[in-house]
């Protein structure tokens, strides 16, 4: 496709094991694998392989290897083999250079500079198997305080609580829309998350009308700037209604489901014209300020007869302690914040590993802020991007999150090899792709098997490490950054996570 | 023989209990005010539990004389002079003192770095712009101020007619140190023989924590200490004394004098049924105890505790969800008893009526004038 553009893989097969079943063949969805039936040959073209490792995982044989090229360049520290390639590329098309899901880049993952207290003798750690252990949370705004009534002696709830939502475990699927998705990959979460008692998030591509009744409790339905798929039905076929103003990939920028992507069903559960290019601008054209945004939350509440919290989702970025804190004034009931390694079907490689800064930092400092203001009880915080394990998932808990949503994540769970290709909608995986052809790789009723596999191996997880510290519920951990020390972090990185130096 | 004796020996090295530690209380249901003999006799039963770093006693029923007032014990610290003219500068200015003087002392008991003990009794003087906080809001502000911004001087007991004796030593050292079975009576005793766990021992930090009326004593360790800490913190307490017990105490004037909730349902706070028990709750009882959970999730104490939370007319025990600290009650006549042993009760009152253990998160309420104390008993096992 680009000329002088060095492949970035080697495909190499053990001709002494190919049984020339012509497997590799029929699932690579970018013609890697080319077989001349007149020689009883095959022919890899380099160039086009993307690294998916579908053909290596199928292949019954065991007789390919997919495996980066990397010294082809003469070795240069400033002059990276990616530099050059993206510089190569943008020469060939005076485009903007695109990439799929998460930041690659070597920046500090936080998580991975910080770790975790255990109990020993004064305060015994609790064995999950033998003890109870719970992990449900509510996501949603608290009231300062209670009424109680006494009648008869029996204490009575006197106040009116604002919605709730609870989760079984404070994990949720991020947002992933129909579309960017393919249908069997969205309907996977949909159905892993009623299963598991958490909730999935539709993104902006709407709620297909046949799936509303049936996941309607766990879905988180949201309202973006190209409000596809919006309307009162849809919104009240929800537990949450999400304002999405930022995504950590690609901040302070719009998205673009190209018009190729957008088949009948797509452009029904959208609503907009078959084949036409679904545009959502970056900013919401009627929000400019923190009065817009409530009046936005307000109308949602409006329309949904107050019976939903409300969330705002925005991308990490410098200021967003402050923002955080307006979005709270302006009536949301959970702020969500992205940060620069959350994943996207489709952004401009510049945007993704540019803007926006960690989700580590950033949820640190929003809870501080709301919390020295007063108000972090009138909202839940989400954290969203680059969560990727268990402990990445306590830790946010434990700087300050209610729950933290997994997008990357779950598509690893249903096949992804982080290939970087969603925006081609070539997935060979069957995830990111409207090709019926690729989609029907994917099966809903596995898929969500395994899903639900990854939740609850990540709950069990949870739990021995909340056992660990001697803690029960999961509430008791929520910022209690006193259970979190930094290993290798500087004194300004230590100060804006709230969390002392370890041996401290 | 030989055996015997290294069993005996080994009986009174007390590794095993060293981790937790001795509380006890008692109080006259009728008000009548009586000398420490009791409360130190118990604590002393259960030395073992004791560390020599730390212990406290908290009485209730105090000052009669004074009891309009509010009493601010304040302790300097390596006798600091210069923190106590500050602090005296800073009483003249936001309060009247209607009387002060050193707390007595033995001078011959020799305890660890006694500091300067000072009590002032006091009564708000507002500005105006202050002129609407309500008298207790405003001498918590002023008590959080003293902590936190003055060194080397701290405020021990804060509330009227009420009184914390504390410091580093075994706990019958500190009341003789302060003479508390010579020279005072009250209604409530509470005391704790320990100090507070992974925190440094200073006079401070031992138990009893208070604020105005409210005082604690707490035998285990809060691992929810940080959440809880910052919810507080949101409220405007700020923990300044290094140790998991002070949010107890601050929780409890949080849910108990601002917000006004009875102790029946911070109990439920501090220790929540399971969700598995709510479940199988009625729905009104569902519906309480789900809104409870969700709004006061960062004021659940986990980890292991005993506490024994007093203010006027009430002493209230109570362990935490899972009973990992338990506490026993006993009673006789007017006189009603909370410990961590049994045994320590019958120590002191040896031909006890009742003796019983609470199940966890089920408060031993004990009341002026009631009987109400017996409703923990119906649900003990
Ligand atoms: S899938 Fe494996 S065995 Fe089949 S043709 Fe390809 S390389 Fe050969
Ligand atoms: S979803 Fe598919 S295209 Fe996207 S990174 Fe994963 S495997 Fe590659």
């Amino acid at each position: 496709m680009y000329p002088y553009l060095l492949s970035e893989f080697i495909v190499e097969r053990r001709e002494d094991r190919c049984i020339h079943c012509r497997v590799c063949e029929r699932q690579c969805a970018n013609g890697v694998h080319l077989y001349d039936a007149e020689l009883e040959r095959f022919f890899s073209v380099d160039k086009d392989c993307v690294g998916c490792q579908r053909c290596v995982n199928l292949c019954p044989t065991e007789a390919l290897y997919v495996r980066p090229r990397l010294f082809d360049y003469r070795p240069n520290s400033s002059w990276t083999r990616d530099k050059i390639q993206n510089l190569k590329k943008q020469a060939a098309t005076g485009g903007v250079v695109l990439t799929g899901s998460g930041n690659d880049k070597p920046y500090r993952i936080y998580w991975d500079h910080l770790v975790l207290n255990a109990s020993q003798v004064t305060n015994p750690s609790i064995d999950p198997l033998r003890e109870p252990m719970e992990l449900q949370t509510f996501l949603g705004r608290k009231p300062d305080t209670l009424k109680i009534e006494f009648s008869a002696g029996k204490a009575k709830l006197a106040s009116q609580l604002y919605p709730n939502v609870p989760v079984q475990i404070p994990l949720v699927f991020s947002a992933m829309s129909l579309g960017a998705i393919s249908y069997p990959a969205f309907k996977s979460l949909a159905m892993a998350a009623k299963e598991a008692g958490v909730l999935f998030n539709t993104g902006e591509g709407g709620l297909p009308v046949e799936m509303r009744d049936e996941y309607a409790d766990h879905a988180i339905v949201q309202c973006a700037s190209g409000r596809f798929g919006v309307d009162a039905d849809y919104l009240n076929s929800a537990r949450i209604i999400e304002i999405k103003i930022g995504q950590g990939a690609k901040p302070g920028i719009g998205g673009h489901l190209p018009g190729e992507k957008v088949s009948d069903y797509i452009a029904q559960t959208r609503m907009i014209p078959r084949g036409t290019d679904a545009l959502s601008p970056a900013p919401q054209h009627d929000i400019y300020s923190i009065e817009d945004l409530s009046m936005l939350i307000y109308a949602l509440k409006e329309a949904t007869n107050y019976t939903k919290p409300v969330s705002v989702k925005i991308a990490a970025v410098h200021n967003v302690a402050a923002i955080a804190s307006g979005i709270v004034r302006a009536g949301a009931d959970i702020v969500a914040i992205d940060g620069i390694r959350g994943g996207t079907g489709a952004a401009p490689l510049a945007t993704r590993d540019n803007v926006g800064i960690p989700m580590e930092l950033a949820l640190a400092a929003v809870d501080k802020r709301l919390r020295d203001e007063g108000i972090r009880n009138k909202c839940s915080v989400m954290a969203a991007g680059g969560i990727r394990s268990s402990s990445d998932a306590i830790k946010a808990i434990a700087l300050g999150a209610d729950g933290v949503y997994i997008g990357t994540a779950a598509l690893v769970a249903m096949g992804c090899t982080l290939c970087h290709k969603c925006y081609t909608g070539k997935c060979n995986w069957g995830i990111c792709t409207q090709d019926p052809y690729l989609t029907k790789r994917l099966n809903p009723e596995l898929t969500s098997r395994r899903l639900v596999n990854l939740l609850k191996s990540w709950s069990h997880e949870i739990q021995e490490m909340l056992g660990g510290l001697g803690v029960n519920a999961i509430e008791s951990l929520r910022a209690n950054r006193e259970h979190l020390r930094g290993v290798g972090l500087e004194e300004w990185e230590l100060n804006v996570l709230g969390v002392k130096g370890a041996g401290e | 023989m030989l055996v015997q004796q290294y069993y005996q020996s080994e009986r009174f090295v007390p590794d095993k209990e060293m981790d937790a530690c001795g509380l006890f209380g008692v109080m006259h249901t009728g008000g009548v005010r009586f000398g420490g003999q009791m409360a130190i006799d118990a604590i002393k039963n259960m030395k073992v539990r004791g560390s020599g770093l730390g212990g406290g006693f908290a009485i209730y029923g105090l000052y009669p004389k004074y009891k309009d007032y509010y009493a601010l014990h304040i302790i300097y610290q390596d006798k600091n002079m210069a923190a106590k003219k500050t602090v005296e500068a800073f009483l003249k200015k936001n309060f009247y003192v209607v009387f002060d003087e050193e707390i007595p002392t033995n001078p011959d008991i020799r305890l660890f770095a006694p500091p300067l003990a000072w009590r002032y009794f006091v009564s708000p003087q507002k500005s105006s712009a202050e002129e609407n906080v309500p008298d207790d809001e405003y001498v918590i502000s002023k008590v959080m101020h003293l902590n936190s911004h003055i060194d080397d001087a701290y405020v021990f007991s804060s509330g009227k007619d009420v009184g914390v004796f504390k410091g580093v030593g075994f706990p019958e050292e500190i009341a003789d140190y302060f003479m508390l079975d010579e020279l005072y009576e009250g209604y409530i005793w509470t005391v704790h023989s320990r100090f507070p766990t992974n925190t440094p021992g200073w006079w401070g930090g031992a138990h009893p924590l208070s604020i105005l009326d409210w005082t604690v004593v707490h035998n285990g360790e809060i691992s929810s200490y940080g959440a809880n800490r910052r919810f507080l913190e949101m409220h405007n307490y700020y923990c300044t004394l290094h140790t998991d017990t002070e949010v107890l105490a601050y929780a409890v004037d949080l849910l108990m004098r601002r917000q006004g909730l009875p102790i029946e349902v911070v109990a439920k706070i501090f220790a929540p049924p399971m969700w598995e028990v709510i479940r199988h709750m009625d729905d009104s009882d569902k519906e309480l105890y789900t809104a409870l959970r969700m709004t006061y999730a960062p004021l659940l104490m986990n980890g292991p505790f005993t506490v024994i939370v007093a203010h006027h007319k009430e002493m209230i025990g109570l362990t935490d969800r899972i009973r990992l600290r338990p506490i026993t009650a006993g009673a006789k006549g007017d006189l009603v008893f909370l410990s961590s042993e049994e045994a320590a009760i019958r120590a002191v009152c040896p031909d006890l009526e009742l003796a019983w253990t609470p199940p966890g998160g089920e408060p031993v309420v004990v009341r002026l004038h009631t009987r109400d104390h017996l409703q923990s008993l119906n649900k003990s096992i």
